[in-house]
């Protein structure tokens, strides 16, 4: 149980109507981590105070535990109750938000700022917020960065159009993660622009002071304020490999339908195959009297059981942590992470129980419906996926649809069954791991990118519980059932 | 068969009664694909509360359901859930019925056509059996039951499950013959939203066969029993309206209900034609196109009844799809009605040319329906026409298969006419095209 307090300050325009309204946040980290932002918040709202040209209000707020107390502000603002959370009611409202910046400063002295734009499920804030930050950084003079990387001038060459792709890189990895990495990431879920602004200090010579960063919020602040409507007019979906250059959805889209093509073609080909397989069998469920097809009921197990596995594996790890922790020498995150991996690797040995069950065996037919079942089930699932969380989709993609495409119960056992559990969404995210790690210039080793893993996974099931996540659902719930169900096909007898 | 009906009808009834008690009943009777502003179940709540205030139901533009409706739900809304898996059921069962004996219909006229050698020595293969026949209507009511868009429909207490299940009985009447409940369940169909008098012409079609009437302009017999008909289904209409003015002793529900349907005034996205298209229509014209989108839908009925005047059954199914597609608020509780249908036509798999692409939009577009809601609505980061194409998409993928099923069933009956393997004049192979 978390109880916390925020504390909030809303400077009224002093002659507009108090419609519209502007936010600056301050995460209350424990320890050192932000301990000289709410020192600049406060400074900053003394100086707004003096100023008679503010049209909306500015909310100054200061929030506790991070993003638990940003989402209950929230949640107690736009009184909604998304996550369960206990809030009590606000006692003064600004009007509708137009924007939001929060600020996370360490050091009074910095060398840069880096811009954090990746939300909550990927949701990205309009490009023009950050196009904004970046010009009004050049102007003052502060350098920015983006992602912890410096852009560089020479992008023309080898080694800065590598540096770029490892940029957009680590953007893609971040956005696919799904989890918001600044306070920012929970306001964009109301349709609120938001981002966060970091203080880096590093070892370069040349320090900006705290009162360069003041007046660079006081600009912000100002431009935010003369907007006549909610950015809107800028992409919503972007990549960025530096911060003068970004590549919208219409470049990186194509790349991925190419990918769910290759389903969809793959799909056609077994249907043409077939030649009269039942039709429509996504509409009639359950097992019924079925005497003329045969198939139907062989073909609807592994479905099924699927399914149920991806269900355990979404609920069982939460509902048996008690258990977990009464029998077991293990803290609570690794109960619930131990449990989710064992239900995993059981779903492995599945194919050979469910044949027990069955009696009489899968024809050639069997396995071509079951293909084509599932060959269009990944790929609905992966569009879905891709047109609301872009990178996820694509890393997804990238791993689950080789597999998908080229097994078959005649390819050679050992070592497909080898590729698909190197390339299943588990051990997809264990390279995701590692390679986020080595695109920040930390290397880890074996051992600590496996604890960095388990922590992950009992991340992104907290990040679930408490904001909404829906990375943790999809991957229980939809594709490893998807994963499991071409285990099946491989498995065939 | 009564066995696995009654197991059909368990597990059905099953699914919706946990679907009631999840935290997906709050979820859903939200959805705009499944609840519209005629039949959502919110709607008929208000106008409940407002007739127990003692003002009209109409007042408000809050409630377009017809006052038989409201007067209904007065006397059971506590037992709403238990209605509504009941009229599913009730559907279930009466086109089970109806396909039955349809079934018979059919078989009876082929084996009347092989003893007077009628078909082509080659089309044999062509011929339906009894067995493959057998589990048709168990197949049907399944296709209905089973259909996660009728399951939907339910959960979200949408009143379309009440208007299927009058449609139902309706097709079930007249599959029997019986021409007086026929017209009185068409009169009440109609009743409730206007469309279903297009269903007028494949009724008196059947009826007309049914009784060996030939469909001669000419004969008096044939008028005869069409002024039969007519006054019956008009009377039952006029008797219907006059009740409802005498429950609320006013005329309102005349403009709020056929008024409303008809001219389309409330613009709420859903998974029809109409809403973006007279979003963004200048006031100017848009009489002009409210009647061209409204005669679309009664336009099909006079070609189709003249090309399927031998096949009413088929008509009738056409005609609901046709409804299903281009009424002004359609929901997917609609949809579920044509499909139910589907099975019955399963002999005309081998002529049908574009399932597969039909069944991959279909399946994608109803997964992307919610996906494109959530980025325009929530996310902000998409707009209106995403979830228009979307729609428009979902759409030409009912009417590809519509028209699919017309082609597949006029191509058998050429074959069964002219034979499987066609010559042209010189011997050589012949393909049929559709002109």
């Amino acid at each position: 149980m978390v109880r916390g307090t925020n504390v909030y300050g809303i400077l009224r325009a002093p002659r507009a109507p108090r419609t519209e309204a502007l936010v600056l946040s301050a995460p209350c980290s424990e320890g050192n981590n932000n301990n000289q932002a709410v020192g600049l918040l406060l400074g900053l709202a003394q100086y707004f105070r003096s100023q008679i040209h503010w049209a909306k209000d500015i909310i100054f707020l200061v929030n506790e535990h991070d993003l638990i107390g940003m989402q209950a502000w929230l949640e107690g603002y736009h009184h909604t109750n998304t996550t369960g959370g206990d809030w009590s009611p606000l006692q003064g409202r600004g009007g509708s938000i137009q924007a939001a910046l929060s600020l996370e400063l360490s050091s009074d002295v910095i060398t840069s700022l880096d811009l954090v734009l990746e939300g909550l499920n990927g949701q990205l804030p309009n490009l023009d917020l950050a196009n904004l930050f970046y010009a009004f950084c050049q102007k003052i003079g502060v350098l920015c960065t983006i992602q912890g990387k410096l852009q560089r001038n020479d992008w023309d060459t080898t080694s800065g159009y590598s540096h770029a792709a490892q940029t957009m890189m680590l953007m893609v990895l971040k956005q696919a993660s799904g989890r918001p990495w600044g306070d920012h990431g929970l306001f964009l879920r109301y349709h609120i622009e938001a981002a966060s602004i970091r203080g880096i200090n590093s070892f370069r010579q040349y320090k900006t002071d705290t009162t360069t960063i003041g007046r660079l919020l006081e600009g912000m602040y100002r431009k935010l304020n003369n907007l006549l409507e909610r950015l809107h007019q800028s992409y919503f979906f972007y990549l960025m490999p530096s911060l003068s250059r970004f590549v919208s959805i219409g470049y990186y889209m194509p790349a991925f339908g190419l990918l769910a093509v290759i389903l969809l073609l793959r799909a056609l080909d077994l249907w043409v195959q077939l030649g009269a397989s039942p039709p429509g069998t996504e509409d009639g469920v359950a097992g019924g009297v079925q005497p003329s097809s045969p198939g139907v009921l062989s073909i609807l197990t592994p479905v099924v059981i699927s399914h149920m596995t991806g269900v355990a594996l979404y609920t069982l790890p939460i509902l048996s942590q008690e258990m977990a922790v009464q029998h077991f020498p293990v803290s609570e995150t690794e109960a619930v992470v131990l449990t989710a991996i064992a239900i995993y690797t059981a779903g492995l040995a599945l194919p050979h129980n469910t044949h027990r069950l069955l009696q009489g065996e899968g024809t050639e037919e069997g396995w071509r419906v079951l293909k084509l079942v599932a060959l269009l089930y990944l790929a609905v699932l992966l569009g879905c996926t891709a047109l609301i969380n872009f990178s996820l989709g694509f890393i997804l993609a990238l791993s689950l649809v080789p597999i998908a495409a080229f097994i078959t119960p005649h390819t050679p056992k050992a070592l497909s069954a080898a590729i698909m559990v190197l390339l299943s969404p588990g051990c997809t995210l264990l390279y995701c791991v590692f390679l986020f790690q080595e695109l920040q210039e930390t290397p880890v080793s074996l051992q600590d990118g496996w604890m960095l893993f388990l922590s992950v996974i009992s991340q992104g099931i907290l990040d679930h519980a408490l904001y909404g996540s829906l990375v943790y659902p999809l991957l229980a719930l939809l594709i490893y059932p998807c994963w499991l169900l071409l285990w099946n096909i491989l498995f065939w007898k | 068969m009564a066995a696995p009906l009654t197991l059909l009808l368990v597990v059905a009834v099953t699914i919706r009664a946990v679907l009631f008690r999840s935290s997906l009943a709050e979820l859903i009777p939200e959805r705009v694909e499944v609840v519209s502003p005629l039949n959502a179940w919110k709607r008929v709540v208000e106008g409940l509360a407002l007739l127990d205030l003692g003002v009209s139901p109409y007042a408000g533009d809050v409630f377009h359901e017809t006052p038989l409706i409201i007067y209904f739900f007065h006397f059971v809304i506590d037992y709403a859930e238990i209605v509504f898996m009941m009229a599913d059921a009730l559907t279930a069962v009466a086109l089970y019925l109806a396909v039955k004996d349809y079934n018979k219909t059919v078989f009876r006229k082929q084996k009347y056509a092989l003893e007077a050698e009628r078909y082509p020595l080659d089309c044999l293969e062509l011929i339906r059996t009894p067995k493959e026949m057998y589990y048709i209507p168990l197949k049907v009511a399944m296709f209905y039951l089973l259909n996660p868009f009728t399951i939907l429909s339910c959960v979200a207490k949408s009143t379309c499950g009440l208007n299927n299940a009058v449609i139902a009985l309706f097709i079930l009447c007249t599959v029997k013959g019986s021409s007086l409940m026929s017209a009185i369940f068409l009169a009440l169909a109609t009743y409730q939203s206007i469309y279903p008098l297009t269903l007028f012409a494949p009724a008196l079609l059947y009826l007309l066969q049914r009784l060996y009437i030939p469909v001669n302009w000419q004969r008096s017999s044939f008028w005869l029993f069409t002024t039969q008909y007519a006054f019956m289904y008009l009377g039952s209409l006029c008797v219907m309206v006059c009740l409802s003015f005498f429950l609320l002793s006013s005329w309102d529900f005349l403009s709020s209900v056929y008024g409303f349907i008809l001219s389309v005034p409330d613009l709420t996205p859903n998974i029809g034609l109409f809403w973006y298209f007279f979003a963004e229509m200048f006031e100017h014209f848009r009489l002009f196109f409210i009647c061209v989108f409204q005669i679309n839908v009664f336009f099909y009925t006079i070609p189709l009844s003249i090309k399927l005047k031998e096949h009413p059954v088929f008509l009738i199914f056409m005609q609901i799809a046709i409804i299903s597609i281009f009424k002004s608020y359609p929901t997917v509780g609609d949809i579920a009605l044509y499909m139910a249908f589907l099975p019955a036509w399963n002999h005309l798999y081998r002529f049908l040319r574009n399932i597969f692409l039909v069944s991959v939009v279909l399946l994608a577009c109803s997964a992307l329906f919610p996906v494109l809601w959530h980025l325009w609505i929530y996310a902000g980061s998409a707009n209106s026409n995403f979830y228009y194409a979307i729609t428009l998409l979902f759409n030409v993928a009912q009417i590809l298969l519509v028209s699919d099923y017309f082609y597949a069933y006029l191509r058998r009956e050429h074959h069964l006419t002219h034979g499987l393997y066609l010559k042209r004049k010189d011997g050589s192979e012949a393909t049929l095209v559709l002109k």
